[in-house]
This record gives C-alpha cells, sequence and structure tokens, in this order.
C-alpha cells in the first residue's frame, strides 16, 4: 500500500494526467511571485550601502545560483532512481532538468559578471567560485550533449545518470569554495544555522525571489518532462487520444 | 513600504548602477520567456505531427477498403 505511489509515478499516463492541474497552479503562482519580487526588489529594497544599487543584481543571481546546484541534484538524483529502479519517468525528468539548469547556471554565470563590474572592477576572475560554476555548467552541457549522441534512448539515459551522478561532486566545492579558497565573490549571504549578514528589509525579497525562482523551475522541469512522456510514449493509444483531443 | 527612488529617472539611472542592473534583469527576463516557450512550442509541433500522421493513416484505410477485390 504505502509504495504504491511509487509504482503509480512509474506510470507515464498516470503522471500525465495527475500533474495537468499542478502544473498551471504552479505556473501562474510563479508568474506572480516573480512580479511582486522583482518590483520589491528593484524599487522598493533600501540601498546597499558599500555596493549601492548594483547589489540589487543580488535578487536574480541568488536565487538562479542556488536553483542551478539544487538543479543538478534533481537531475542526478533522477537518474539514480532510473538506473536503481529503472524507472523510465524518472530517465524522462532527468533529462528534462539538464537544459534548465544549464540556462540558470548560465543567468548565474551572466549577472554575476555584469555584477561583478561595478562591484569588483572586471566581468571575471579565475577564482574557485566562478570556476567551478562554469565547469557546472559544462558539466549540463555535457549531459544535454550525451542525450543526443545516442540513437537508442536506453544507452542515453544510462550514459546521461552515470555523468550527472559523477558530476556531482562538484556541488559541494561550488558551496565550499569561498570559504575553502580566497576569492574575490563574497561569502553566503543567507546562512539558516547562523545570523545572516542581510538587513531584513533586503531579505525578505530575497526569500521570496529564492522561493520563486523554485517554483519557476518546478513549473519548467514538469512542463518539460510532460512533453517528454508525449514523445516517448507517442505509440501508445492514450497519447493518441490526447494528441487528437487537443488537451 | 515606500517606493525607494526620488523619480522615474532615479530610478533607471540608479547612481549610476543602473545599466548593469537592468541588463541583469533585461537578461534574465529574455532567458525565462524563451524557456517557458520551449515546451509549449514542443508540445504544439507534436500534436500537429500526430494529427497530420493520423490523417494520413485514414486516408491509407480509405483507399485500401476502395480499392478493387
Amino acid at each position: 500500500m504505502a509504495w504504491q505511489w511509487f509504482h503509480r509515478l512509474g506510470s507515464p499516463k498516470w503522471f500525465y494526467e495527475k500533474t495537468a492541474r499542478w502544473v498551471q497552479v504552479m505556473g501562474w503562482l510563479a508568474l506572480a511571485l516573480l512580479g511582486v519580487g522583482v518590483v520589491w526588489g528593484l524599487g522598493f529594497a533600501p540601498e546597499e550601502a558599500k555596493q549601492g544599487n548594483s547589489y540589487r543584481i543580488i535578487y536574480i543571481h541568488v536565487p538562479v545560483a542556488i536553483v542551478s546546484m539544487a538543479g543538478y541534484y534533481v537531475m542526478a538524483f533522477s537518474g539514480a532512481v532510473g538506473l536503481i529502479w529503472r524507472m523510465k519517468l524518472s530517465y524522462m525528468v532527468m533529462k528534462a532538468a539538464a537544459p534548465v539548469g544549464a540556462a540558470m547556471t548560465f543567468l548565474a554565470l551572466a549577472t554575476g559578471a555584469i555584477w561583478g563590474k561595478p562591484t569588483w572592477g572586471t566581468y571575471w576572475v579565475w577564482d574557485a567560485r566562478l570556476t567551478s560554476m562554469l565547469v557546472l555548467f559544462f558539466l549540463y552541457l555535457g549531459v544535454m550533449a550525451l542525450q543526443e549522441a545516442y540513437q537508442n534512448q536506453e544507452s542515453a539515459d544510462k550514459t546521461c545518470a552515470i555523468l550527472s551522478l559523477v558530476g556531482m561532486v562538484n556541488i559541494p566545492i561550488i558551496y565550499k569554495s569561498v570559504d575553502w579558497w580566497f576569492t574575490l565573490h563574497q561569502p553566503a549571504t543567507l546562512k539558516l544555522t547562523e545570523k545572516s549578514s542581510i538587513a531584513p528589509e533586503m531579505a525578505y525579497p530575497l526569500i521570496l525571489m529564492i522561493f520563486a525562482v523554485y517554483l519557476f523551475y518546478g513549473w519548467l522541469v514538469l512542463s518539460k518532462t510532460r512533453v517528454e512522456v508525449l514523445h516517448r510514449e507517442a505509440k501508445t493509444q492514450w497519447v493518441k487520444d490526447t494528441a487528437l483531443g487537443g488537451r | 513600504m515606500e517606493f525607494y527612488f526620488a523619480s522615474f529617472s532615479d530610478f533607471m539611472w540608479m547612481e549610476g548602477h543602473g545599466p548593469y542592473v537592468w541588463a541583469s534583469y533585461a537578461l534574465t527576463i529574455i532567458v525565462f520567456i524563451g524557456m517557458a516557450l520551449g515546451p509549449k512550442l514542443r508540445k504544439s509541433k507534436f500534436v500537429q505531427q500526430q494529427r497530420a500522421l493520423a490523417a494520413r493513416n485514414e486516408a491509407a484505410v480509405e483507399v485500401a477498403n476502395n480499392e478493387p477485390r
């Protein structure tokens, strides 16, 4: 009984039908929260004493960076579940998570570079945090390229899962890089266990934006997985009915 | 809570940091919109393909049925 949901999750049809409602709620909620967070961060949060207004980039830089790393775990764990339990749906989530994660990593790098110019005087330095983020970006691109490199979907899924799992070693390195090495990058602003080094008026919109970007990420991965389900199950009757019924 | 800037031009300029801040936000919005459209486009393409396939199958069945025995 307790494992019934797990077996059901393995059924693409069940998943597709169940998530139809969620995906809509998530999408609109993410859009609303992103809107509120952006306006709050850009126009209502106070100016930062040392960095001036350039710090407002934090409201996108930190959320996309957090999600780019969390998204790697999503991809790697989905790959692991696919390898261990041979769950097809799990591989589809893994495939969907790769391009979204790559885009988030790209945004973290790009907004970080833009923020670096007025703050550090340079767009880029080869320090530990920035370099390990670049490695993350290439890992995502690697998984995406591998996915296309095989004729056989099963081989592609297995290889991608293994690459994802091996690349997971990079995530704690990114996370700890600002503590382990001397770097231009500032240490973490929000901390769960200690007092945060950010004023509450600045922290609230940041927390909201982190939540909103997580939600947006979830919505994207879910939407992509759903379309992937249709493609991989194209030969089944329910997909034919769905496509012809226009649902 | 009050709007932080005194005027709209202050808001745009942000004491010289405006170009950096706005460039970051614009880039993010473009990438987000692009990502959001991806699955929608892929799905509508898939539905179109499936419909074309079904139409072709139907036509083939009809031709086969009309052939003289």
